[in-house]
């Protein structure tokens, strides 16, 4: 099996987690090919999810661009307020069939880390999930939400108590403890079998796009957007359109104050190879090998690499990676907000913003599907602070 | 014959596992360092694993973690790491000098470039602790160009089957992980360690030390028993803080290194 994305991705993690991968794998091919599995995923999908999530025309907002027609794929209004609950759903399930007793997560936003806590619940097992110490203040009601549904928060205050801090911990934890232990990794990150397998889960999204957007407007759309953090929605919807190369696939980095000033989370755009978490990717780091803390308003990006698949995607000109800043991504929140009594999460406000800039370049017969990763509740307090520092 | 080989050579001959002290370099201080170095090898060390801190020790425990993070902030990189170390090279001929880090800080600095500075100062191997047989071969062939050990982890995860590929066409040494887990002082070796030893010794082609856990003379002679060397970090690491602390902690460990029944 070819773990490796060109040179991006591969297995660089401690030997004690390697036979716990191979099992990983294993059991995920198996899983995969089994249709009481497929059927299960896909029940829960529908009746407790909540999918298909709609596509929707947003044509106030498509008006006030003056170009292309906007297309919101409504992932915010899956259960759990994120696409994140279609990639927990999946591992849960795969992890329950390989008979693990307890789970972790590590979380940013805190979104897969409730996404992860709800599977627990609904499933009856005991899960913990690692927060950095900064997150856990900036995104409080996630942690409340968390506490709720039975999951222990742990913050961590090591490093930059960001999201790459709290997967440092949840990878201890799993290297001590698997394979009794299943780690669900919340996005198309870390090592071979996990970018695969998320991507594998949330292609759910594209799939359900590219019918939608044939249905409602007899054909493909001319663009995807989407934000990329670690980048699983992104892959998630690029994932319907991948065979299609009349379709320009756009991800969305967060480029913070800009990043000319260093404080971003681009990590294609301003970083350079190297190896975290298990994968070879694209890094924010210095010149000698040590990672950098990386910044955006929104915790979600808040993270120095991205999916080893994205990496290779952008060396091959197969998606577009383009960099939206803190003040752009406000302003779009604001507009989706006020045109289309739409909250969106911070996280996928950077995908709008980037609509709000393609749309008017474009014709107004052009389609633009726009992931519309999350809902923006968790983000009130944020933005507040946000627009008294800045405005 | 290469000094890695000499080193267990002459620990056999006296009747005793070798002494390997992991440091972490830089830590607290790079001039600190240095000295807490000369202080292990001229109390009994026979090799150093030198540890290069990187920002992400994902597994390592909060003694090592913590430490790194004040290296990296106190201002130690590769470069002036690499550069204690030739001299460490010059004032100890005789001592195993092993590099130990995380694969990122080695890649960055690129690996053909790192494997020839390498030779050029006399340091014996690597280590990469990220680094698994899936995806070894990238630095196997700078260190085999360069006459370089690249050292390879087997845990108790790893299968007979497994352990086979790994320590096939090894040099310098294998480094056999005593506990599924993190780097970080434990009160017990776990019950299955001689037997596991036992095997893996019956099918590597060079010594094989224990690492992780180990902190005591006690622990260290429990483990000198069935194994060709013993790794202590954690434990030196802590010890460093302390004056006086670190000369007294490896002399205890290598007595503790003694063998009785061979």
């Amino acid at each position: 099996m070819n773990t490796h994305y060109g040179i991006y991705g591969g297995q660089y993690i401690a030997e004690t987690l390697m036979p716990t991968l191979k099992e990983l794998e294993r059991q995920y091919f198996l899983a995969k090919e089994d249709p009481a599995f497929q059927a299960e995923l896909d029940d829960l999908l529908k009746h407790y999810v909540g999918r298909e999530s709609p596509l929707y025309h947003a044509k106030r907002l498509s008006e006030f661009c003056g170009g292309a027609q906007i297309y919101l794929k409504r992932e915010d209004l899956n259960h759990t307020g994120a696409h994140k609950v279609n990639n927990t759903l999946g591992q849960v399930l795969l992890a329950r069939r390989m008979g693990c007793k307890r789970l972790i997560a590590e979380t940013g936003a805190g979104m897969h880390g409730v996404a992860t806590a709800t599977m627990a619940a609904l499933f009856g097992m005991p899960c913990e999930v690692f927060m950095g110490a900064v997150d856990v203040e900036r995104q409080a009601p996630n942690v409340e939400r968390m506490e709720c549904l039975g999951t222990t928060v742990r913050s961590i205050t090591e490093g930059s108590a960001t999201l790459k801090d709290a997967m440092n911990a949840a990878i201890r934890e799993w290297t001590a403890t698997a394979p009794e232990t299943f780690y669900v990794i919340g996005t198309v990150a870390g090592p071979y079998p996990y970018p695969m397998m998320v991507k594998d889960f949330q292609a759910v999204i594209g799939h359900e796009a590219r019918r939608q957007c044939l249905e409602q407007t007899g054909k493909l759309p001319e663009e995807v957007i989407a934000c990329v953090g670690g980048g699983s929605n992104a892959m998630g919807i690029f994932a319907g359109f991948e065979n299609d190369p009349s379709v320009r696939l756009t991800g969305v980095e967060a480029g913070g104050e800009g990043v000319s000033t260093g404080n971003h989370a681009a990590s294609i755009n301003g970083g350079q190879v190297g190896i975290l978490h298990g994968a070879k990717t694209y890094l924010l780091q210095r010149s000698d090998g040590q990672v950098t803390p990386t910044y955006s308003v929104s915790a979600g990006l808040d993270y120095p690499g991205v999916g080893p698949e994205h990496a290779y995607w952008a060396d091959l000109g197969k998606a577009h990676y383009e960099v939206i800043n803190d003040d752009e991504a406000i302003d779009a929140f604001d507009t989706l907000c006020r045109l289309e009594g739409i909250i969106p999460a911070l996280e996928s406000s950077h995908a709008v913003a980037q609509a709000l800039k393609s749309a008017p370049r474009r014709a107004k017969s052009d389609v633009i599907i726009v992931n519309l990763s999350g809902r923006g509740d968790k983000d009130m307090e944020n933005i507040r602070e946000w627009k008294k520092q800045h405005r | 014959m290469n000094r890695i080989s000499s080193i267990f050579q002459n620990c056999r001959r006296e009747k005793r596992a070798a002494l390997i002290i992991f440091a972490e370099a830089g830590y607290p201080n790079l001039a600190q360092s240095e000295q807490d170095i000369d202080t292990a090898i001229e109390n009994g060390a026979d090799i150093i694993e030198l540890g290069i801190p990187f920002s992400d020790p994902m597994a390592d425990g909060p003694v090592i973690s913590s430490a790194g993070q004040t290296a990296i902030e106190n201002g130690a990189n590769l470069q002036n790491i690499l550069e204690m170390a030739a001299r460490i090279r010059q004032r100890h001929p005789d001592t195993g000098l092993v590099l130990f880090s995380y694969f990122n800080v080695m890649y960055n600095y690129g690996l053909e470039a790192l494997c020839a500075e390498l030779q050029r100062i006399g340091v014996d191997g690597i280590l990469a602790v990220d680094l698994p047989l899936e995806e070894r071969d990238e630095l196997l062939a700078p260190c085999r160009a360069h006459n370089l050990h690249l050292i390879p982890l087997v845990s108790p995860a790893t299968s007979p089957e497994r352990a086979r590929a790994i320590v096939q066409d090894v040099t310098g040494f294998v480094y056999y992980v005593s506990v599924r887990g993190i780097t970080g002082a434990r009160a017990a070796m776990p019950p299955e360690l001689a037997q596991n030893l036992a095997m893996l010794r019956e099918i590597s082609p060079v010594p094989v030390v224990v690492g992780f856990g180990i902190a005591s003379g006690e622990s260290a002679h429990a483990v000198a028993e069935c194994a060709d060397g013993v790794v202590v970090g954690s434990a030196f690491v802590s010890a460093c803080t302390a004056p006086g602390q670190a000369a007294t902690l490896v002399r205890t460990l290598r007595a503790g290194c003694a063998k009785e029944n061979s």
